[in-house]
C-alpha cells in the first residue's frame, strides 16, 4: 500500500530507472565511450545550442537510439525564444563570413553549413516556442 | 534438406538457456519434428539432468570429436518423447577440448539426421560461445528483464550480428504483477532496448522448478501453463504468426500468468 501511494505521488518507477540506465550503458558499450563522457557530451551539446537560442534547459532531452547497426543521437531541445544575436563566446575561430547572419534553431549539431532558405522555417519555430529542435548525428 | 541449427544463447548465466533448450526441444518433438539437443557447455553439463537422462550417458561430444565412438552411439534417445535425442557435453574435460571447426562439423552431421538441432550455449562470449555458434544457422537469445542480463544479451546480439546470424528473443521469467506496478521492465521495454524481434515471453513460474526437479521436460504435459507457452514459441519457430497476448492486461494475477506467450 505504501508503495502504491509513493507511486501515486510521483516517485519514478524502478523500471523507468532501469531503462534509462540501460540506454546509457549500452550506448557507451556500443561507442566504447565511458558513461560520464556521454553525459559530458549531452551537457556540451545543450550548452552550444543555448548560445544561439534560449532553451528550456530543465526539459532538454538527449537520447540515443539504436537504428539497425548504428546509433543515432536525438536531441529534443525546447526553445523558449530566439536570441537577438548569437552569444559572442566562441572557442573555435569562425569560418569566413557570408552565410546567413543568424543560425537556425535546427542547425545540425555537427557544424555542417546550413542550407539557404531556412528563414521561413525559423520564423515558424519562433511563433511556436514549444517546438523542439531536433539535431541528428550518427557516429561512424 | 539439412536441419535448422539453432543456438540458444544469452551471455549471462542462469537466465534460462538450458531450460529453454530442453522445453522447446521437447515441444518441437511432440509436434512431430525430429529434434536433437546438443549440450555445448563442456565441463558444466546440465542439459542431461534437466531432461532426466543423466543415468544413460555413455559417450559425450568430446569423445565423438576424438573419434572414440560414432556420433550415433553418443546420442541418447528420450524414452518418453519420440523423435527427441540429446548429445551430452563432457563433464570432466576442459572447455578447450574442442575447437570451432570440429564443433561445426558435428553440428553439420547432426543436421543430416534430423529437422531441428538446438544447441545449448554456455555462458560468456569466449571459447565455448564461439564453439556453440560455429555450426548454427540461427540464434535464440534468452534474457530476463534485468539490467545485467539485458546488457549481456546486447553484447551477444552484437557478436551474432558480426556473424550475420539471424536471431530472435525470448524474454524469460517475466512477472506480470511486477511489470504492472512498474518494478520490472516490460516486454516492450526489453525489445525496444535490444531492438530485436520477439520470439516468446515466458513467465516466472514454479512449474519450471518442479519439472526440473523431476527431470521431466514441460512438453510432457502439453496442457500445463508452460506447455502452452512453449507450444506457441514452437509454432512461431515453424513460421506461424501466433499473436502475443499482453501480459499487462488488468485482471487477476493468476489469470495473467496463463496469458503469457
Ligand atoms: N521461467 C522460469 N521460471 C522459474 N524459474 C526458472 C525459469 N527459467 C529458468 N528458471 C530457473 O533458473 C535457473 C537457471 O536456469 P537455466 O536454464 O539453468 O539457465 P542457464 O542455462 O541460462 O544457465 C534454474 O534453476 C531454472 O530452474
Ligand atoms: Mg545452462
Amino acid at each position: 500500500m505504501f508503495e502504491f501511494l509513493a507511486r501515486f505521488f510521483g516517485k519514478p518507477s524502478s523500471s523507468a530507472t532501469a531503462k534509462e540506465r540501460l540506454r546509457l550503458v549500452l550506448l557507451s558499450d556500443h561507442l566504447s565511450l565511458a558513461p560520464d563522457v556521454v553525459e559530458a557530451l549531452k551537457h556540451d551539446l545543450i550548452e552550444v545550442i543555448s548560445r544561439y537560442v534560449d532553451v528550456d534547459a530543465a526539459n532538454c532531452d538527449v537520447t540515443f537510439e539504436q537504428q539497425e547497426k548504428r546509433v543515432a543521437m536525438l536531441a529534443n531541445v525546447p526553445i523558449l525564444a530566439m536570441r537577438a544575436r548569437p552569444m559572442p563566446r566562441r572557442t573555435t575561430p569562425r569560418k569566413p563570413a557570408g552565410t546567413a547572419p543568424q543560425p537556425a534553431a535546427d542547425a545540425p549539431a555537427n557544424g555542417v553549413p546550413r542550407a539557404p532558405g531556412r528563414a521561413k522555417r525559423k520564423r515558424r519555430r519562433q511563433a511556436d516556442p514549444s517546438a523542439p529542435a531536433t539535431a541528428g548525428l550518427s557516429p561512424a | 534438406m539439412s536441419a535448422r541449427r539453432i543456438v540458444i544463447t544469452s551471455g549471462k548465466g542462469g537466465v534460462g538457456k538450458t531450460t529453454t533448450t530442453a522445453n522447446l526441444g521437447a515441444v518441437l518433438a511432440k509436434r512431430g519434428h525430429r529434434v536433437i539437443l546438443v549440450d555445448a557447455d563442456i565441463g558444466l553439463r546440465n542439459l542431461d539432468l534437466v531432461l532426466g537422462v543423466e543415468k544413460r550417458i555413455v559417450f559425450d561430444i568430446v569423445e565423438v570429436v576424438e573419434g572414440r565412438c560414432q556420433l550415433r552411439q553418443a546420442l541418447i534417445k528420450d524414452k518418453r518423447i519420440e523423435n527427441l535425442s540429446i548429445l551430452p557435453a563432457a563433464q570432466t574435460r576442459d572447455k578447450t577440448a574442442i575447437g570451432e571447426l570440429q564443433f561445426a562439423q558435428v553440428i553439420e552431421q547432426l543436421g543430416e539426421m534430423c529437422d531441428y538441432v538446438l544447441i545449448d550455449c554456455p555462458a560468456g562470449i569466449e571459447h565455448g560461445f564461439r564453439n556453440a555458434i560455429a555450426g548454427a544457422s540461427e540464434a535464440i537469445v534468452v534474457t530476463t528483464p534485468e539490467v545485467s542480463a539485458i546488457r549481456d544479451a546486447d553484447r551477444v546480439i552484437g557478436k551474432l550480428h558480426e556473424r550475420s546470424l539471424p536471431l530472435r528473443l525470448i524474454i524469460n521469467r517475466i512477472r506480470p504483477e511486477m511489470v504492472r506496478s512498474g518494478d520490472m521492465l516490460s516486454v516492450d521495454d526489453v525489445t525496444d532496448i535490444l531492438s530485436a524481434e520477439l520470439l516468446g515471453i515466458v513467465p516466472d513460474d514454479e512449474e519450471v522448478i518442479d519439472t526440473t526437479n523431476k527431470g521431466e521436460p514441460i512438453g510432457l504435459q502439453v496442457e500445463s501453463r508452460l506447455g502452452i507457452i512453449y507450444d506457441k514459441i514452437a509454432r512461431r519457430l515453424e513460421g506461424d504468426l501466433v499473436p502475443f497476448t499482453q501480459l499487462s492486461t488488468p485482471g487477476f494475477f493468476g489469470r495473467l500468468f496463463r496469458k503469457a506467450g
